[in-house]
């Protein structure tokens, strides 16, 4: 097999006269390099999406209740029960209550802090952490004690990360602050880090509204999300008889759901970066096409010295493939590093995976060898005769 | 060894049929050195495309070794030239990206033999011709004369029964033209086959036989030294 000395020869070709080289490699160096970057910024976000979910909680599932004409209304009580009869299917509940109350820190007033009431397993439902202090427990629940839990972004400016122990006027009562949490995504004034937690007991009568409009679950594992969704829906059902009345989200459900959008668009992203792929290999059939015409010669020669017309095909889908793979490698090294200043700039990560990189490698060569097959074929088929006297 | 017998090969061009070889009976034997000579338009560049495995002849038999290669197809043809034929070309012919061991490895690449091996027999055809130091060299980097003789290293690696040159000095100035056919000889001396196409009689004489054509048929066989063999034919000079 000449395969050795054919893909020498292109080698030798291809430094030969770079210039050319480079322009033949031309679209494949930009589809390969866009399709890399695509799947790297596409990865990126995708991961970052996953972390964000995960922070919250994969397992968790969140009812809201919309309806409240009917005069029935779930409580608390039947959500506690929900959980305590199906321990196969859900590890916790906590109702949530958003209250719409006047803070202070002294005498500052909180203008975009969120004062939630939650019951002790919020904590672990939403996988929140504590740098100093404790949740709150059931017995603050109970008694409706005045106590906190506040967000990272409070107690560093306010207390300078040590504000276990301080107060917190909240519509008029002090509330003492017993833990403090460790810092989430977007810290900053009005994020998840600028949050009070209180009892929900407590948010309730401030509100003066005994109705919670959320409830947090935690399902056992990710398994059992679809059917604890389900479990609550038949609950909720039950109470209010109209399925407009109440909305459950499982987490895992919305993951897969933004996965799939996001796949998708990639997908298409990845089509468009596809066809300059195409076009590049149409460059390459081209200037195959005039290299064909321009070593007219050596290919008579070539056969009178025993060439069979494969030898002549292989000789130039080599040389097309060869071709196509340099530049698809050059591709590769310029879609990472566009892919990597890309990524910073936008904040993520971007490093394509082994697949991607494999995958743009192995449809560039493809790609130079399905579009270097008419020139080659070309060249085999050529008369001898015609190609020794060609000048 | 070469057998043409009763060789037609007529070329349509428009209404009219061109008679480019218009029987040819014409046997050479192994050793011999033929010079097939005549002017341009005689037939001498079909007569060696068909005797070259290049070309099929229209009607008439071409056996080679006793191998009937008339009728055979491109690639059966490609392996028959591989075999038992060696070209020498005008213009030498040399692919330029290759280095000289390299271009003179090219018969015995397509005839599928091993690196190791490819490289030893390409060597000792270089040596053959004298060229042994020049075998990492560039084509370009060699003398007119010196490429002409790397094509015949080339022609010869693959130890084919015959060496057919054409116009092998025609490119060559003619010191370099007579250098190049001495060695012709002393390659025949060694008992190699050898057919030459020219148009230069002073060059056909050098060979031991001179076979001419005029419009397609031949008007002289026989040996080089007679006077009958560098006499151009009446029909030709009124044409």
């Amino acid at each position: 097999m000449n395969f050795g000395q054919s893909f020498r020869l292109a080698i030798k070709s291809l430094t030969a006269s770079k210039a050319r080289a480079l322009l033949t490699m031309l679209g494949i160096i930009i589809g390969v390099a866009a399709v890399i970057i695509i799947i790297s910024l596409g990865d990126g976000m995708q991961n970052m999406v996953n972390e964000q979910f995960e922070s919250m909680g994969t397992n968790m599932l969140v009812a809201t209740i919309i309806g409240r004409s009917s005069s029935r209304q779930v409580r608390d009580e039947d959500m506690f029960a929900l959980v305590e009869k199906n321990p196969d299917l859900l590890a916790g509940v906590s109702p949530f209550v958003s209250g719409r109350t006047r803070n202070k820190i002294g005498a500052e007033v909180l203008t975009a802090t969120s004062v939630s009431g939650v019951s002790e397993q919020y904590a672990a439902i939403r996988s929140l952490k504590l740098t100093a202090g404790r949740f709150l427990q059931y017995a603050d629940v109970m008694k409706m004690s005045k106590v906190c839990v506040i967000g990272s972004y409070l107690n560093d400016e306010y207390f300078d990360g040590d504000g276990v122990g301080q107060t917190v006027r909240i519509g008029g009562d002090n509330y003492t602050v017993v833990g403090t949490l460790e810092e989430k995504a977007g810290y900053g004034k009005g994020s998840d880090d600028d949050a009070v937690f209180i009892p929900y007991t407590n948010a309730q009568r401030l509100n003066k509204n005994a109705h919670t409009a959320q409830y947090y679950f935690t399902a056992v594992d990710s398994d059992a999300t679809d059917t604890a969704k389900w479990l609550i829906e038949q609950k909720l059902q039950s109470v209010y008889g109209d399925s407009d009345a109440y909305l459950v989200i499982s987490m895992s459900e919305m993951m897969n759901m933004m996965s799939t959008i996001q796949s998708t668009l990639m997908s298409v992203l990845v089509a468009i970066a596809a066809i300059s792929l195409l076009v590049g290999g149409i460059g390459i059939m081209n200037i195959m096409l005039v290299s064909v015409t321009e070593r007219t010669k050596e290919i008579g020669m070539r056969k009178s010295l025993g060439a069979k017309r494969r030898d002549i095909r292989s000789q130039f889908i080599i040389e097309a493939g060869t071709t196509s793979a340099v530049g698809g490698v050059i591709g590769i090294i310029v879609g990472v590093l566009l892919a990597n200043v890309a990524g910073s700039i936008v904040g993520i990560t971007a490093i394509p995976s082994t697949s991607a990189i494999a995958v743009s490698f192995g449809v560039s060569v493809a790609v130079g060898v399905v579009f270097g097959y008419l020139p080659a074929n070309k060249a085999a088929k050529l008369n001898p005769i015609d190609a020794l006297r060609y000048e | 060894m070469i057998e043409l017998k009763d060789l037609y090969k007529l070329y349509h061009m428009g209404d009219t049929v061109v008679r480019a070889l218009d029987g040819i009976d014409l046997t050479i034997d192994e050793g011999e050195f033929v010079a097939i000579v005549g002017q341009s338009g005689s037939g001498k560049s079909t007569c060696m495309n068909i005797i070259g495995c290049l070309d099929v002849p229209t009607s008439g038999t071409y056996k080679l070794n006793g191998i009937d290669v008339s009728t055979m197809d491109d690639d059966t043809q490609a392996v028959i030239r591989n075999k038992f034929l060696g070209f020498v070309f005008q213009q030498y012919n040399l692919i330029p990206k290759l280095n000289v061991v390299e271009n003179v490895e090219l018969p015995l690449l397509y005839a599928g033999i091993s690196a190791a091996e490819r490289r030893q027999k390409a060597l000792r055809a270089l040596e053959r011709v004298g060229l042994l130091d020049k075998a990492k060299n560039r084509p370009n980097q060699l003398s007119g004369g010196q490429q002409q003789r790397v094509s015949i290293a080339r022609a010869l690696a693959g130890d084919p029964a015959v060496i057919l040159a054409d116009e092998p000095t025609g490119a060559l100035d003619s010191r370099t033209g007579r250098e190049v056919i001495a060695f012709l000889q002393e390659l025949n001396r060694d008992g190699r086959t050898i057919v030459l196409i020219t148009h230069d009689n002073s060059i056909a004489v050098k060979a031991k036989r001179i076979v001419r054509l005029a419009d397609g048929k031949i008007v002289y066989d026989g040996p080089a030294d007679e006077r009958r063999a560098v006499e151009i034919p009446r029909e030709e000079e009124d044409a």
